[in-house]
């Protein structure tokens, strides 16, 4: 399979004050197309940094990055945010749902913001298959943690993403809830055929990805294979 | 298309739940709009009235004035004129009301011809705008027979003649309501006038003809051709567009002043829609770093929000000129007193397409300036709530628009006032302020920052270092809250200052009564007069009246040829009333020279000039002056130049004789005293009018009542109007705490949630907020101080002598209303459970 992300020495730190924090260092990853990896690590260990990169969200201080071919760091903003309409779905841990608009335009909106038309056929079949379907007209806070998050999963592979970026997914959900959206997640993740990366605490969850990448202090620690694989991968 | 039809749709589902938070920047559109078309409104309609109703201000198609009668030549040339003549006599002077036994200052117009050949002297019944022609008759103004309960048929008695009312005058030509408040019209007819005996040599006597043309005459062409002969001898020509031009030029005053109201209500919005539009901005700051996250566009995310604020922001235009309409029509009601047309309450469209304009633009560019932040929001923040995006960059799109809001503002003041220096001068002024508060803001936070006092308990330090961490509001709420109190504070000063060098003319040990126009042979029995009624003689002065032949070498006329003549005019063509004596009076203060006596005929006549009046002839000590002593030339020369101060109410000289010269020439007496109460001079003023009806009595108590009531329609009409810019102003200052309560909000929920008290949360929010208020409200009245203080000693020439309890009430009331607004905007965080007040603000 070939290459979907390559990251190439790349080095991230901040000013602060009159010093300077290096939150990644040289870090060289490739992952490949349909891969699912987990990037684990203790806080501050510089996962979220990482992810914000990779999804063309930040500039690194130096190093490269290759996203679906394209090396991402001449791109634009523009053309970066493109990039991310396209072929990039993201499921963040606050859920993050514009308030103002109902469930089904929340899901709607990247399509939309392709000027593709039938969004909304789109949008309410994704809404059934996460078991929202008499949720559509809700707003965000009408709506449950749980639910909010099937929204969000929603709208994250409306655009059948090549790639999906997920930021600890049922950081905020409890158990059970957070158990079905992670089936929810792989059996997405499945049917669409995305590669996913997955930033997360729990092992139990990085134990269901088919790849862990270990990071300690800005560095690469480990990089290793899952043996026991979830059975929805 | 496709593209503007989503942002457009994505603006509008976007807006849906927070159409409330654009609430107060709604409001400062429709205030500063609303503002701006009323009084734009009102100015047009007052012009184009003017214009209108020309013909009928002046009555005639050509007058001449001058304050002494014509000579022969003059006379010549306008008697050559065809069409029908007329000719009027004014003068002010004491009547007594034989029916009450009361006396009045009055304005008595001596009229003979059928003036005015326009319009009409409205009277009640109509019929006594002739009937008065005949037998001795007036007509009176209404306030007058009002005041006095007077009726048609009464009498009124002027110098030495009783008249009978035939009615009462409710319009006389030209005049102004508020100016017959002071010295209210009787009309007579010219051939009563000698009876009255108020025609003596040196009586204030303006000498008025009026001339009906036909249409085939250009009156302006005429008078072009003959104004320097006519000017010369102080003969003013006066033609309808004369009128109609000096009409504008005396309103330009109320235009300014209702200019500066609009310009400051626009401004004080302006600053509403900017701070509004950055608490929208900041509170949509997660919503726009997801629709970036995405993968919409940075200008794309500008434009939905920009979508919003242009479409709201249009609809508040257009209500604020709807309100704008409807207030118009109470302008002309609010200064009916002061207006010599009566306006139509006529729409503008001028005034509304500015207002369109003007209020559209100016929204768009003050609501870029936050607008435009949000493409440099990053998508990092759905990852990241802290992220910090400060760059150290430039932004050379917000530079940009800070100069096209100084050059919008500058093009419409030039419009405005027609004037590019005075536009210049208010838009410095602005960006001084600016500056001045801002570098305030900044000095206060570093200053704060290193000397918060660790001794100070928790409350007061949390309080305090709220003005100073990151995401501070000081110096935004600093800037706004000080500009609007720097505005309003500049008004009410002005005010108040206007008002005490008024009533400070009354006071103490200064004159209030000036006898005027006495005889020589009078004097004495006057004198005894004035002293059985135990009032002082402050002074006793003669008067003699005389003309400027020449000066420096050169004849009048021989300098009225000259192009290089540097004399004004008024200086040169006055008839001088002229006193003598070898004393420097309590009002004047000897700045050159000294005044030099004359002892025989040989002597020099070395004469006392002035300031004012030197520099305004050109001369200085030494220089030569003739003057023509009613027929006899007599050449002097400056002896020396005097101060004078024009403060209180008594005779003032510009030139001053010595002794030994002007005794024998024709004069007359004035006399100057202090009553001390109303019913004194009530009293006494009514014993002279009797006794000696030639003499005019000037009354300042009376005056000085009736420029009060002027003041106080003024004042109401300033504070009507400054309402506008209250209303802003309140405005201003809750988008202002808006600002920071985003700021405090969470940092209030958490320091809650850890344990904080109620109480705690209050005095940590009421120390922040008293001392912002104080900050603010100090910087902005020491603003209104400095530019008051500019005003009243360059612009208005007056003392600065202000009522320092209205700078106290401002301070107070400005904390007062900060702490308020502030304590208000936290209410949600000290009554409800953390919990409940982040879902709501997350909602």
């Amino acid at each position: 399979m070939s290459p979907i992300l390559e990251v190439e020495n790349l080095i991230m730190s901040y000013q602060s004050g009159s010093k300077t924090l290096t939150v990644l260092q040289d870090i060289n990853i490739v992952i490949h197309e349909g891969e699912t990896v987990a990037i684990t690590g203790p806080s501050g260990s510089g996962k979220t940094t990482l992810m914000g990169l990779c999804a063309a969200l930040d500039n690194p201080t130096s190093g490269d990055i290759k996203l679906l071919g394209n090396a991402v760091k001449p791109l634009s903003e523009d053309q970066r945010a493109q990039l991310r309409n396209k072929f990039i779905g993201f499921i963040f841990q606050n859920f993050q749902l514009l308030p103002s608009l109902t469930a089904l335009e929340n899901v709607m909106l990247p399509l939309e913001l392709q000027g593709i038309k039938g969004a909304e056929e789109d949008a309410k079949k994704l809404l059934e298959r996460v078991g929202l379907k008499d949720r559509m007209t809700h707003y965000p806070t009408q709506l449950s943690g749980g639910e909010q998050q099937r929204v969000a999963l929603a709208r994250a592979f409306i655009n059948k993403p090549k790639i999906l970026f997920a930021d600890e997914p049922t950081g905020n959900l409890d158990g059970d809830t957070g158990a079905t959206v992670e089936s929810l997640m792989f059996d997405l993740n499945k049917d669409f055929g995305t590669t996913l990366i997955i930033v997360t605490h729990n092992p139990e969850l990085a134990a269901k990805t088919g790849r862990t990448i270990q990071l300690k202090s800005g560095h690469v620690v480990a990089d290793v294979k899952n043996i026991v694989q979830n059975t929805a991968n | 298309m496709n593209r503007f039809k989503f942002l457009w749709n994505i603006a509008i589902r976007d807006s849906r739940k927070n159409r409330s938070k654009l609430l107060l920047f709604m409001s400062s559109i429709i205030l500063g709009v609303a503002a701006l078309v009323a009084i734009n409104s009102f100015n047009y309609n007052l012009r184009k009235e003017i214009n209108k109703e020309a013909a009928t201000l002046l009555g005639a198609d050509l007058s001449a004035t001058s304050n002494r009668p014509m000579d022969s030549t003059m006379m010549n040339i306008l008697d050559s004129l065809p069409g029908e003549k007329a000719r009027e006599m004014e003068m002010m002077s004491m009547s007594y009301i034989p029916k009450t036994d009361e006396t009045q200052f009055v304005r008595l117009k001596a009229l003979e011809g059928d003036y005015p050949f326009y319009g009409k002297i409205k009277t009640i019944p109509s019929e006594a705008a002739q009937t008065y022609k005949t037998g001795r008759s007036a007509l009176v103004d209404e306030s007058l027979m009002l005041q006095h309960g007077l009726r048609e048929g009464d009498s009124i008695k002027v110098g030495k003649t009783t008249f009978e009312i035939k009615g009462k005058l409710s319009g006389a030509i030209g005049s102004v309501g508020a100016m017959s408040s002071v010295a209210p019209v009787i009309y007579i007819n010219m051939s009563d006038i000698d009876s009255t005996g108020l025609i003596q040599p040196g009586s204030l006597i303006n000498y008025s003809y009026y001339f009906k043309v036909p249409s085939s005459l250009n009156m302006d062409d005429w008078k072009a051709k003959r104004k320097t002969q006519f000017r010369s001898d102080n003969v003013r020509l006066e033609t309808i567009e004369d009128r109609k031009e000096n009409l504008n030029r005396a309103f330009s005053f109320l235009n300014y002043f209702l200019n500066l109201v609009a310009i400051v209500a626009l401004l004080l919005g302006c600053l509403g829609v900017a701070s509004s539009v950055l608490i929208y901005v900041k509170s949509k700051t997660n919503s726009i770093a997801l629709l970036r996250c995405l993968g919409m566009k940075p200008w794309d995310a500008f434009l939905v929000y920009f979508i919003q604020i242009t479409f709201l922001g249009t609809i508040g235009v257009l209500i604020g000129i709807g309100f704008g309409v409807i207030i118009q029509s109470a302008l002309p009601v609010l200064m009916a007193d002061f207006l010599p047309v009566s306006i139509q309450m006529a729409v503008s469209p001028r005034a509304i397409l500015e207002g369109l304009i003007v209020g559209i633009s100016v929204t768009t560019l003050f609501s870029l300036i936050p607008l435009i932040s949000i493409r440099n929001i990053s998508p990092l923040r759905t990852l990241r709530l802290s992220l910090d995006e400060t760059s150290d960059q430039r932004d050379w799109l917000k530079m940009g628009l800070y100069i096209a809001i100084i050059l919008v503002l500058t093009i419409y003041l030039w419009v405005l006032t027609s004037s590019i220096l005075a536009a210049l001068g208010f838009v410095v002024g602005i960006v001084i302020s600016y500056l001045l508060l801002s570098g305030f803001a900044f000095l206060v936070i570093k200053i704060l920052k290193n000397s918060i006092p660790s001794s100070a308990g928790f409350v007061v330090k949390q309080g305090l270092s709220n003005l100073f961490r990151p995401d501070n509001q000081t110096q935004t709420i600093m800037v706004t809250l000080g500009m609007g109190t720097a505005v309003l504070t500049t008004l009410l000063i002005l005010q108040s200052i206007l008002l005490n060098n008024v009533s400070l003319m009354d006071s103490g040990k200064q004159p209030n009564m000036i006898l005027y126009g006495i005889e020589t042979n009078q004097m004495t029995e006057l004198k005894s007069l004035t002293e059985s009624y135990k009032l002082p003689i402050l002074q006793q002065v003669p008067v003699v009246t005389m003309k400027i032949d020449g000066w420096k070498g050169k004849s009048k006329a021989q300098w009225l040829a000259d192009s290089t003549m540097t004399a004004e005019r008024w200086a040169v063509n006055r008839e001088a009333r002229v006193t003598y004596r070898d004393t420097i009076s309590e009002d004047e203060t000897l700045v050159e020279g000294s005044l030099k006596r004359y002892r025989n005929a040989s002597d020099s006549i070395f004469v006392s000039l002035g300031t004012t009046f030197a520099e305004a002839l050109d001369v200085k000590v030494g220089d030569e002056i003739v003057f023509n002593v009613q027929g006899t030339r007599m050449v002097t020369y400056v002896g020396s130049l005097r101060e004078i101060e024009f403060r209180n109410l008594s005779t003032r000289f510009f030139i001053v004789f010595p002794n030994g010269i002007l005794e024998q020439a024709p004069q007359f007496q004035v006399l100057v005293t202090k009553t001390p109460d109303n019913a004194t001079m009530a009293n006494y003023r009514g014993a002279v009018v009797k006794a000696f009806p030639n003499v005019s009595v000037i009354d300042l108590t009376t005056i000085l009542q009736s420029v009060n009531d002027i003041l106080k329609k003024v004042s109401f009409i300033i504070q009507f109007m400054a309402i506008f810019s209250l209303l802003t102003g309140l405005i201003v200052l809750i988008s202002s705490l808006t600002l920071s309560k985003y700021q405090r909000l969470k940092e209030s929920i958490l320091l809650r949630t850890i344990g904080a008290s109620r109480a705690q949360i209050i005095k940590i929010n009421a120390t922040e907020y008293t001392f912002l208020g104080v900050l603010s409200a100090l910087t902005g009245v020491g603003i209104a101080l400095i530019a008051s203080f500019i005003l009243t000693k360059v612009q208005l020439k007056l003392d600065f002598d202000i009522s320092w309890w209205i700078v106290m009430s401002i301070l107070f009331g400005l904390v007062l209303i900060t702490v308020v607004i502030g304590m208000f905007n936290s209410r949600d965080v000290v009554s409800n459970p953390p919990l409940e007040v982040l879902r709501k603000e997350n909602g």
